[in-house]
């Protein structure tokens, strides 16, 4: 068999990006909760300041909290945002995709797909979940949400996760370089802005890195 | 009998079929699968659960070999 070595072609398009790999991961996951800290800081500080200094800016205090609460849930929604279900093609289409999914995973992982629309998949670095148009790697107490896709908004949607799902199996550091890093940071606050029927899919991957 | 398919918006297409011992099948389906290369789409074969390779040429003996099309960062 004419195999390649396990290199994604696509990790050619990104070149100037470092091969991912577990400690480049969690330098990022580390680098996503201090940016995360030092937008809530400032404004809770700020906060605090303004009620020291007199109680009539209280409500310029409210603001700040506000923000120090908004920003930090704006990105971890724009995390779940790269799993959110496309709109769907010709049913026959569809049923077709399913199939060759299907084939391509075991028992647990169709059943997932059923239920929540995203496919299991142990790897390396992590448990992966692969939608149609990004990938939620959970890794240790983390959860790494990239956004990655197929060049084809016209394909079905078991079609786009398994064209994600080959790339991830054939290079899964190529496959964490291409993809383009939206949040990193708990599973629980990524979990709570995911579409409720996809929730167990998460709370499956955090299972399996107890 | 082999299989080469494409992964397109039908849900796939079956490319080409072949069986190892009929050399004008396999011929066919290796002209095809050049074709398809040259349309852009790597070749993808299932090497084992949750593994999986590209291949530049069509391995004969494997019973599905898959197309798809490159991905990117969204």
């Amino acid at each position: 068999m004419a195999a390649e070595p396990a290199t994604l072609p696509e990790a050619a398009t990104v070149y100037w990006r470092p091969r991912a790999d577990g400690e480049r991961l969690d330098r990022r996951g580390r680098l996503w909760t201090l940016t995360t800290v030092a937008h809530v800081v400032p404004f809770i500080g700020t906060a605090a300041l303004l009620c020291w200094l007199s109680w009539a800016a209280t409500p310029v205090a409210l603001a700040c909290l506000a923000h120090a609460w908004i920003i930090p849930a704006l990105y971890a929604q724009r995390g779940a945002n790269v799993v959110r279900p496309r709109p769907k093609t010709a049913a026959a289409a569809e049923n077709t995709a399913l199939g060759l999914l299907g084939d391509l995973v075991g028992h647990e992982a169709r059943e997932l797909h059923a239920q929540t629309g995203l496919v299991i998949e142990r790897g390396r670095l992590g448990t992966w979940l692969v939608g149609e148009a990004g990938a939620l790697l959970v890794r240790g107490r983390k959860v790494w949400c990239f956004c990655v896709r197929v060049n084809d908004p016209s394909l079905p949607s078991a079609d786009r996760i398994a064209h994600l799902l080959l790339a991830l199996r054939s290079d899964e550091q190529g496959f964490a370089t291409v993809a383009n890093l939206a949040f990193a940071g708990a599973p629980r606050r990524v979990r709570a802005r995911m579409r409720e029927p996809m929730r167990p899919a998460l709370d499956r991957a955090a299972k399996t890195q107890r | 009998m082999s299989k080469l398919v494409r992964m397109d918006q039908t849900g796939h297409t079956t490319v080409a079929e072949w069986r190892a011992d009929d050399p004008a099948s396999v011929e066919a389906a290796v002209a095809a699968f050049r074709a398809e290369l040259e349309r852009g789409y790597f070749g993808m074969v299932s090497t084992g659960e949750g593994h999986a390779e590209q291949v530049k040429a069509l391995p004969v003996d494997a019973p599905l070999v898959i197309l798809r099309l490159p991905i990117s960062g969204g």
